[in-house]
């Protein structure tokens, strides 16, 4: 409210309306459908409370497009709560981007450029004014020499230029244009609050037996398996450059490893004809662990992928099934689904198949059936399913105390995949009446859907996508 | 879930014996009795209907079973010894409860059945695919399917069948018989299929 005194006038009211507009009530652990989007009053920092964002209005309408990117993967960051201009003209003549017309900014709005620092001078930023919107961070996306584009981060706080970013954008409808924006959304991110974002990042999906590819935004969503065998359980290798997946043949199923930017394709070497399934890369990308249903029952098994060589079993289950590795990000340990104890349960063992153990705890005749577990990027949690009163829900279970936290409520949630910030998280459900993909952040439990089609399923979240991988198939 | 029916309608039965005896000599007995008699008639008649309702699941199963066993003994007879007659019985399914890969006792006599055609024709070789409903993990019905699989293969070679002849295979979920969200159609799509791989064309009845 402080900044608010100092104005006069609309500045004043329009705090006092967006205030009781958005009481703040964040911070629930639970999952909610209702999408919490607005403006936020208030300082840096304070905890549980985002700092707001403001994306200026560009100059250009070429770059219309790529505003209208970043401000979306600002808003599906969950960090900030992006803050819309109202008002339009005012604010809008209060913030010119690039030129020093300073006078136009002060009249604007009303209240005078108290810039605290040189660039402030130099860019006629009224810090004051976004202040009083609840503005933290301010970004303006201006043209620049040579076809590139910058992007300069205000600290608004600081009363000063955060980080100028720099990047030469591919033209709009390339097929580099958005993951390209992606990549300056997270750079966005990073200059402001020191954190890597996600928005160049990619989910793979099954969708009637084929593996699709759609970016973290819910756009551009691409088919990629390319042959007529069923497919199932997409894995992203930890460089983002290739994939693995599974296809059922006559009587068998088969694996393979796609490079995403060729589009080629190439088995893994097997022996036998036995049912292979859900592939993991170890994080160097060197193995790929999965799972192989022999006459005996399933076990995981490890191939080097690099090499085509070294087929390696690492679980011996005669009278109960081993399946769904996924590594921990140190790569020294796998967890894995197990039978043993009767249903299905979350155990973890040394990636060498020494030193099995129960992970995540259950109530012995009490919990159901646990699956599907997929290990954080950060290493802290490990995300799976769990059969509550017959139907599916996501949990997480924190690795260094092993308590087991429910995620998810409303409907039937299942097979969770973390993005890279090990903070957001795509899963199936069928809240919305039919099976189809969600993103949940798990800290504030906002949840978005990625689609709007039926029968989206097995998701699997990219890591941070290099430069490379966005070439067109 | 018989017994608590059965004691009701017992004790109904009783009722009006007992009330009826407690009564002075009836000046008019006829009609009395014949109340008396329609009562417990009645109580009879009903109890015997619903210890028939409180069996009718179990025997209607039972009934079911006994007559797809005949049905498929009958269309055996009527088709002959013909090679199509063989294949038909072979491609019988088995179904399975949920999430377990336990041979039901019903479904041994039709694997029974397929033993005594893969020993009648000693060059035939099948693949049997497990396969499950759509309520359990995607990828763990994988490996419920080959238990499914592997649990019909081994019935078949523990009475003799060499092992190499059958081949075995898991689709999970992902090859739906009945497309319905219900226990109508979970029921039908935890099963075992049963194909013909070599060795089919003339085929001998057992």
């Amino acid at each position: 409210m402080k900044p608010g005194s100092r104005f006069g006038g609309w500045a004043g009211s329009l705090t006092a309306v967006l205030l009781t507009a958005y009481p703040a009530n964040r911070l629930s652990a639970q999952d909610t459908s209702a999408i919490d989007r607005g403006v936020r009053i208030g300082i840096v920092y304070r905890p549980g409370v985002r700092p707001g964002m403001v994306v200026l209005p560009v100059p250009k309408a070429a770059l219309d497009s790529v505003r209208a990117l970043v401000v979306r993967d600002v808003d599906y960051s969950d960090r900030f709560e992006p803050i819309t201009l109202p008002g339009g003209d005012s604010i809008r003549a209060a913030s010119p981007p690039s030129s020093p017309s300073a006078g136009r900014t002060a009249t604007g709005a009303g209240g005078g450029a108290r810039g605290t620092g040189g660039a402030a001078v130099a860019t006629g930023l009224n810090y004051p004014l976004y202040q009083a919107l609840g503005a933290d961070f301010v970004v303006g996306i201006t043209p620049a020499a040579g076809d590139s584009t910058v992007v300069t981060v205000y600290d608004v706080a600081a009363g000063g230029v955060r980080r100028e970013l720099r990047a030469r954008l591919p033209a709009l409808g390339d097929a580099g244009f958005r993951l390209a924006v992606h990549r300056l959304a997270d750079r966005v991110l990073e200059a402001s609050l020191g954190v890597g974002g996600t928005a160049a990042t990619r989910i793979l999906f099954v969708m009637n037996g084929k593996v699709y590819t759609i970016d973290q935004d819910g756009a551009d969503q691409r088919l990629v398996s390319s042959s007529d065998h069923q497919a199932m359980s997409p894995a992203w290798a930890g460089d983002g450059r290739r994939f693995a997946y599974m296809e059922f043949w006559e009587g068998h199923g088969r694996l393979f490893v796609q490079d995403v930017a060729s589009g080629k394709r190439a088995p893994v070497v097997t022996t036998g004809q036995a049912l292979d399934f859900t592939p993991a890369f170890s994080p160097d990308g060197k193995t790929l662990a999965f799972s192989r249903a022999i006459e005996e029952g399933t076990d995981v098994y490890t191939v080097n992928v690099k090499d085509g060589c070294c087929l390696q079993r690492l679980t011996v289950g005669r009278f109960y099934d081993n399946l769904s590795p996924t590594y921990s990000p140190d790569g020294r340990r796998i967890a894995f689904v197990s039978t043993r104890p009767g249903l299905p349960q979350i155990y973890v063992m040394s990636a060498d198949g020494t030193d099995q153990q129960l992970f995540a705890p259950f109530d012995y005749g009490a919990t159901g059936s646990s699956n599907a577990p997929e290990w954080s990027p950060d290493g802290q949690t490990v995300a799976f399913h769990r059969d509550v009163g017959g139907t599916l829900q996501v949990f997480v279970l924190d690795v260094r105390t092993r308590a087991v936290r429910q995620l998810t409520s409303v409907g039937r949630n299942e097979d969770p995949t973390w993005a890279p910030d090990s903070r957001h998280m795509a899963f199936v459900s069928d809240r919305s009446g039919y099976r189809q993909l969600w993103i949940i952040d798990v800290e504030t439990g906002r949840i978005r859907p990625l689609l709007q089609q039926s029968g989206a399923r097995l998701p699997a979240w990219s890591p941070r996508l290099p430069e490379t991988a966005s070439s067109a198939p | 879930m018989k017994r608590l029916p059965l004691l009701l309608l017992t004790g109904l039965a009783v009722v009006p014996i007992a009330a009826c005896g407690g009564k002075p000599k009836p000046e008019t007995p006829a009609p009395a009795a014949t109340a008396n008699t329609d009562s417990i008639e009645a109580a009879e008649r009903a109890r015997a209907d619903s210890i028939a309702r409180a069996e009718k699941e179990a025997r209607d199963r039972e009934a079911a079973e006994r007559e797809a066993q005949q049905r498929r003994a009958d269309s055996l007879a009527a088709l002959g010894r013909s090679t199509e007659a063989v294949r038909t019985l072979l491609a019988t399914m088995i179904h399975f409860d949920y999430d377990k890969a336990l041979i039901r006792g019903g479904d041994a006599s039709v694997l029974d059945q397929k033993m005594a055609i893969l020993q009648a024709n000693p060059a035939l070789h099948i693949r049997i695919s497990g396969h499950c409903d759509e309520r359990g993990s995607d990828e763990y019905n994988l490996a419920l399917g080959n238990r499914r699989a592997t649990a019909a293969k081994q019935y078949l070679v523990s009475h003799g069948i060499d092992a190499s002849r059958i081949e075995t295979v898991s689709y999970g979920e992902e090859r739906p018989i009945a497309q319905a969200h219900d226990e109508e159609a979970w029921a039908q799509n935890r099963r075992d299929e049963f194909e013909i791989l070599a060795g089919g064309e003339n085929l001998k009845q057992p």
